[in-house]
């Protein structure tokens, strides 16, 4: 088992250098960050002034942090400085490398395509060969969107948004993650290529879990996505990120940047499963994934649910967050994160409590294996004025192996007395006896690790959408090959 | 041929000798037990049998329905058909005894080249031994062995038992931690599945489970070394005399 992941690992690896020289040398405009070259994407992009003006101010605030030298270093994470300045930051819309038929395809990466039950023209499709006529990405999008306009839903990539709904993109853009927020979201601000919009209109219920995947061309949006869903007062929606498949690419930085609003009883579901290329198994490569995530709660009793699961990227530095300002609003996370091999994750949540009886929920699994590094860190800060919050913490961590580690800084900041908390954390390790019972009753050791691990992250996914949640436990025991000995 | 033969087991833990020389043979529709003083090395046995890689085999062969045991994994020795009754069964947070147990069921269906069984197929299967062991369907949802009783973790092992149907099945100190009622029942369960096609190795500190689940032959272990065997009646004999007396009468015995 732990051979053939290596060997898809090790053949990932080479497409990735391969696909890096051939696709940069026919699109790109050249390597580096100046106005020019945000002055360039705005213009592809047709975007209309504020944008241009937003982006630029957001690109002198950037360049003002980076010759401070500001790039943030209080995470728990090693890696070689990047050079800013080494990187393409528009690429025209690319061909992927069409092949004609699966059977064209490495074997092996059609295999792990298999464990994880990718159903064929979805492998096609990830494997980049031409997808055919009877899977048309074009007209099954379209008849999706046109059940949701009835609605008045809105749901179109943040290119589109910008063009069809200046005025709600004016209005929100910014107003949960400034530009000023934090290096990373300065740097998105400034370059982001594309990303989601969403806006679901008073009292709406969204009909379906509104996912990535039936948005065009979402596939070529990875490196600087910007996401923005607005849910009106009364509205629910339920969000899908990410993708189960092992997804390669040839950016190596990534720094998303996602913003959530909720009116007035309104609520915001947000599923994540990250997968991005974790880099071979002596630590090789990989995505470099610097997220900045967050929601507001803007209106009373408003609701924002993080679900994420993390198995991918060679870094991981996430903390999708929220803002309690309506009264009796609610926030809640809910986070696995695995590391494996040399893979680093710095990844929790912050929970502002502004307004009266607000209440938050964080469950943090973290599970390493290898030489993995998990971290978590989360702050939850109660404010003055926040009578009656309410706030609970469960953060817990599996160890496999001896040569893995496992980390938690939380911080707790109380400035009302009649506020309430609990944490509780708990480190464990996978215990020979453990695995020996399991063993003796006819399970092999990789299945009786997996068996451990998912139980050990039920709670989790069970805030899952039903096939997300099915999807992560094969995700799981498929990231965990090789873990054991 | 013999169910379960081992010959002259030699048995080292962090280098000190456990099991210095044991030989034993066991047939279908045999029940043996194994009795010895806490130290004597009947664990070492159950496990090694078990095959748990801490315990390292320094001598001796072990035939499992004629297969080499001691080549097999742990996985590989349950799937031909050996199970281990658990002293102190593990707890797996987050996964439902119903699940893990039909897990386990098809993972040795499966290397037997049988069909997986769905659970709809499982579910009366499970009810039919629940009932064996007076056990609460309730039981099945919970996380395997977390915040269950002493007695409800031994009549859960039963249970694992009674599903999964092995060839030759042992109890380690099953009566440890048992009320008598406790007791009873999960000798009843035991007994219910005695047959023709299965051996059963009893292993356990007192007599008072034999008046239960009585033995086709007893088995006397001290420091390593089987001293004596015998019929049922050698039990009484144990708990009359202890122990002690056992392990001198031998030693007078080979000096003869």
């Amino acid at each position: 088992m732990s051979s053939n992941t290596d060997t898809i690992r090790e053949l990932a690896q080479q497409e990735y250098k391969w696909g890096f020289v051939t696709d940069i040398a026919a699109d790109s405009e050249p390597k580096g960050l100046n106005e020019e070259i945000i002055r360039f994407i705005s213009a592809k992009k047709n975007e209309p002034e504020f944008m241009l003006e937003w982006r630029l101010k957001a690109y002198r605030h950037w360049a003002s942090l980076e010759k401070a030298q500001a790039e943030p270093k209080w995470a728990n994470i090693k890696y070689a400085p990047i050079d800013y300045q080494d990187i393409v930051y528009y690429s025209a819309p690319k061909q992927k490398p069409s092949l004609a038929s699966l059977s064209e395809v490495d074997p092996e990466i059609l295999r792990t395509y298999e464990k994880l039950g990718i159903p064929l023209e979805e492998r096609k499709m990830l494997a980049g060969v031409a997808v055919d006529a009877v899977f048309d990405s074009v007209s099954v999008a379209t008849t999706f969107k046109a059940k949701l306009a009835e609605l008045g839903i809105i749901f179109c990539s943040f290119s589109e948004a910008v063009r069809e709904h200046p005025e709600l993109v004016k209005k929100y853009l910014g107003t949960v993650v400034p530009y000023t927020d934090n290096f990373f979201a300065a740097l998105n601000a400034a370059v982001f290529t594309d990303g989601s919009f969403v806006y679901v209109p008073k009292g709406v219920r969204c009909p379906m879990e509104l996912s990535t995947y039936f948005r065009i061309n979402a596939a070529e949006t990875g490196q600087f996505e910007r996401t923005l869903i607005v849910a009106d007062e009364g509205a629910y929606v339920s969000y899908l990120e990410g993708c189960t498949a092992p997804i390669r690419d040839e950016n190596q930085l990534h720094a998303a940047v996602v913003e959530l609003i909720a009116l007035d009883d309104a609520q915001i579901k947000y599923s994540t499963v990250q997968n991005w290329y974790p880099g071979d198994k002596n630590g090789k490569g990989g995505i470099y994934n610097f997220v900045t995530k967050r929601g507001k709660c803007l209106g009373k009793n408003s609701k924002i649910s993080w679900t994420q699961v993390e198995t991918g990227s060679a870094i991981t530095w996430k903390y999708p967050s929220c803002i309690l300002q309506g009264e009796n609003s609610v926030g809640e996370f809910y986070s696995v994160a695995l590391t494996n091999n040399y893979q680093q994750a710095d990844t929790g949540t912050k929970m502002l409590h502004i307004g009266k009886n607000t209440r938050s929920t964080i469950v943090s699994k973290g599970i390493s294996a290898g030489h993995g590094q998990n971290t978590y860190r989360g702050q939850v800060k109660i404010l003055k004025d926040a009578a009656g919050a309410r706030n609970y913490t469960q953060c817990d961590s599996l160890l496999i192996g001896d040569q893995c580690g496992a980390h938690t800084f939380p911080y707790i900041e109380v400035k009302n007395s009649t506020a309430r908390m609990e944490h509780e954390a708990s480190t464990s390790k996978i215990g020979e006896d453990q695995l020996f019972y399991l063993r003796q009753r006819g399970l092999k050791a990789e299945d009786a690790v997996s068996m451990i691990v998912n139980g050990f992250c039920k709670r989790v996914f069970r805030e899952l959408p039903m096939e997300f949640a099915v999807e992560a436990q094969k995700l799981l025991s498929v990231s965990l090959e090789g873990s054991v000995g | 041929m013999s169910l379960l033969q081992i010959k002259n087991l030699h048995v080292q833990v962090a280098g000190r000798e456990i099991l210095k020389g044991i030989d034993l043979e066991m047939d279908a529709g045999e029940v043996h037990s194994i009795m010895g003083p806490n130290g004597s090395g009947k664990s070492t046995l159950a496990q090694v049998l078990a095959r748990r890689e801490t315990y390292e085999v320094t001598g001796g062969e072990i035939l499992f329905q004629g297969k080499d045991l001691l080549a097999m994994k742990a996985e590989e020795a349950a799937c031909e058909g050996l199970f281990l009754a658990f002293q102190y069964p593990v707890e797996i947070p987050g996964i439902s005894n119903a699940y893990f147990l039909r897990s386990a069921l098809n993972a040795i269906r499966k290397y037997r080249g049988q069909e997986e069984m769905d659970a709809m197929d499982f579910l009366p299967k499970m009810r039919e031994s629940l009932k064996l062991l007076d056990m609460d369907e309730a039981l099945m949802n919970r996380s395997v062995n977390e915040a269950f009783s002493g007695g409800e973790k031994k009549r859960n092992e039963i249970l694992q038992m009674a599903v999964l149907e092995p060839k030759l099945a042992i109890l380690d100190e099953t009566d440890s931690g048992l009320d008598i009622d406790a007791l009873r029942i999960v000798a009843q369960g035991v007994n219910a599945m005695r047959s023709p096609e299965r051996a059963i190795l009893v292993v356990t500190h007192y007599q008072r489970l034999l008046n239960y689940i009585v033995p086709d032959r007893v088995h006397v272990l001290v420091d390593g070394r089987i001293v004596r065997s015998g019929g049922p009646e050698l039990a009484l004999e144990l708990e009359e005399k202890g122990y002690t007396t056992m392990e001198t009468g031998t030693r007078s015995a080979i000096s003869v």
